[in-house]
């Protein structure tokens, strides 16, 4: 009998670059794996590669012009991004000499667009997710639907990805005519078409193989991590700042908080798919809330902010949630028309740091999967 | 507890040496009104990591998740503040801490909570702060061999990086 080969074969590590180049890595993020064949003993992950330093820039500009900065950070949510930045700088104001009072108009637009934007961004999550897995037809489904939504987006702010939509005291523009009706067209249509999602991706037998069980990651571990967002809902802690710190006019709206059980892979995407069902619900309420208020004739979409933006001094905190997690701005003002210091915490800078601990042991083609399910976008990162 | 009540207990534990100083809004002058919401307990640099870690155990603290972790050049001197939450008691606390630019260090949190790791990393490359007792303080942010503190308010950037001409 001849001896198995296996037992002289001598097995080293490698060392291996994944990136910064890489169609899995969702954008530049260089991972310095150190592996033994094909199972990863440690994950280093690089960042950086997008670093354009939006914190010193912001400090530079002026307020009004700070805000298509924020686009550039999470450019899949960009309006997610300006909400955040724009209700940091009305917190300050309002406590100030010259307050803006936001028209009832502009907090029903804010809230549509930024759940439209959740669910654009959900649906690129899932169609990319599919497509690191092997599963090409879903991302041609995610993509035509959110083709939809960008183009309401541009046609309300002339723009595809980055908006500069949302500003201080309102939004840039009014809904344009009809543009309502065409709205609830697509929500109609929209609604049903996440269970045709379920039934080509989450629900497939190969799918499931490859997620469950992969990346467990429970709730006492994402909280020291900081993992907020549809992280942290996957690993079943009802958090969601929409319901728990109320901003805007949120609490105005009846939606549920999906959770997942084991918070491994697939429940951290299940999660993004059952938030886009809840974003259709908001949206439709809000549609349904502007008719009853009479506010679809309204013009009145922005306050009169007169003048250069000059906070009062001192220094503010205010998060709010984005598709990918909490997003922190820590603002200091020293009275003038620029900020002092403008702090980002980035839900996806957090999510990334997590990567080292989990990538132990695993398979090279597991790490992708684990890299999707947290859904981080570089431009958030790296800011 | 409302800040004011984490600040009382943290000086009812640690004392005046440690927990110096509490500062909120003023708004007693409508026309240039201060604000800090939420409000700022001042710690003493040397003393952080064991505030930090009696913020985390004590049950009525339980301070499990750190939001946020910023570095401030204040001209005069740096800081680093800390927002602090707690997932189960729901409420808020922050931390300051202000070292002279001169000596930028500050004990690191990066053991009580994990999520410090990377915040102080970057807040080590882009404001020169040099957390004490970090186990990696490699640069995160910036490439190898960068100069200088972007985020500071004196930076100047460097003529050229590896070859390469930098201002633009």
């Amino acid at each position: 009998m001849v001896e198995p080969t296996t037992r002289a074969l001598r097995t080293d590590t490698m060392v291996l670059n994944m990136g910064p180049q890489h169609p899995s890595t969702h954008g530049v993020l260089r991972l310095e794996l150190l592996t033994d064949g094909e199972v990863v003993r440690e994950a280093i992950p690089h960042i950086g590669y997008l670093h354009r330093n939006f914190e010193k820039h912001a400090e530079n500009l002026t307020y009004p012009m700070i805000i298509p900065y924020t686009d550039r950070m999470d450019y899949i949510a960009a309006m997610n991004s300006e909400l955040g930045f724009v209700l940091a700088v009305e917190k300050l104001l309002n406590r100030g000499p010259k307050p803006v009072a936001v028209p009832e108009k502009a907090e029903y637009l804010r809230v549509i667009v930024c759940e439209l934007n959740r669910i654009a961004s959900h649906l690129l999550a899932f169609g990319t997710y599919g497509m690191d897995l092997g599963a090409f037809t879903p991302f041609l489904y995610a993509f035509r639907d959110r083709e939809q939504i960008l183009e309401f987006f541009e046609e309300l702010s002339g723009a595809r990805l980055l908006y500069n939509y949302i500003r201080v005291g309102g939004v840039a523009r009014d809904f344009p005519p009809g543009f309502h009706h065409k709205l609830r067209r697509f929500l109609k249509y929209f609604g049903p078409q996440i269970d045709v999602y379920d039934t080509l991706l989450t629900n497939n037998k190969i799918f499931l193989e490859r997620t469950k069980g992969l990346g467990v990651f429970g709730i006492d571990k994402c909280i020291e991590y900081g993992w907020t967002g549809p992280n942290i809902r996957g690993a079943g802690l009802a958090w969601d700042l929409r319901k728990d710190e109320p901003y805007g006019i949120y609490d105005r709206f009846d939606f549920e908080i999906p959770v997942g059980e084991n918070g491994d892979c697939w429940d951290r995407y299940k999660v993004r798919m059952d938030e886009m069902r809840e974003s259709v619900k908001i949206t439709q309420q809000a549609l349904d809330q502007m008719e009853e208020r009479g506010l679809l004739e309204d013009e009145n979409f922005t306050a009169k902010v007169r003048g250069t933006l000059r906070p009062p001094a001192g220094e503010v905190y205010l998060r709010t949630e984005t598709p990918r997690g909490d997003l922190g701005y820590y603002l200091q003002s020293d009275g003038s028309d620029t900020p002092a210091r403008l702090k980002v915490r980035s839900p996806c800078f957090t999510a990334l740091s997590a990567l080292q601990e989990m990538s132990h042991g695993l398979l090279i083609a597991d790490m992708v999967a684990i890299i999707g399910s947290i859904d981080i976008v570089m431009g958030e990162v790296d800011r | 507890m409302t800040p004011k009540e984490i600040h009382a207990r943290l000086r009812e534990q640690f004392g005046e040496d440690v927990v110096t100083g509490w500062l909120e809004s003023d708004e007693s002058d409508p026309k240039n009104p201060v604000i800090y919401d939420p409000p700022q307990s001042f710690i003493d640099a040397r003393h952080i990591a064991e505030v930090a870690r009696f913020c985390l155990d004590d049950d009525a603290l339980k301070f499990d998740s750190l939001m946020c972790l910023s570095a401030l050049d204040r001209d005069s001197h740096l800081s680093v503040v800390y927002h602090l939450h707690s997932m189960t008691l729901k409420h808020v606390a922050v931390l300051r801490v202000d070292v002279p630019r001169s000596e930028a260090v500050v004990p690191s949190v990066e053991r009580v909570w994990k999520t410090a790791d990377w915040h102080e990393r970057e807040a080590h490359d882009l404001m020169g702060i040099a957390f004490s007792g970090h186990r990696d303080l490699r640069p995160l942010i910036l490439p190898e061999g960068w100069e200088g503190y972007p985020l500071r308010k004196d930076y100047v950037a460097q003529e050229y990086y590896r070859g390469m001409k930098v201002p633009y």
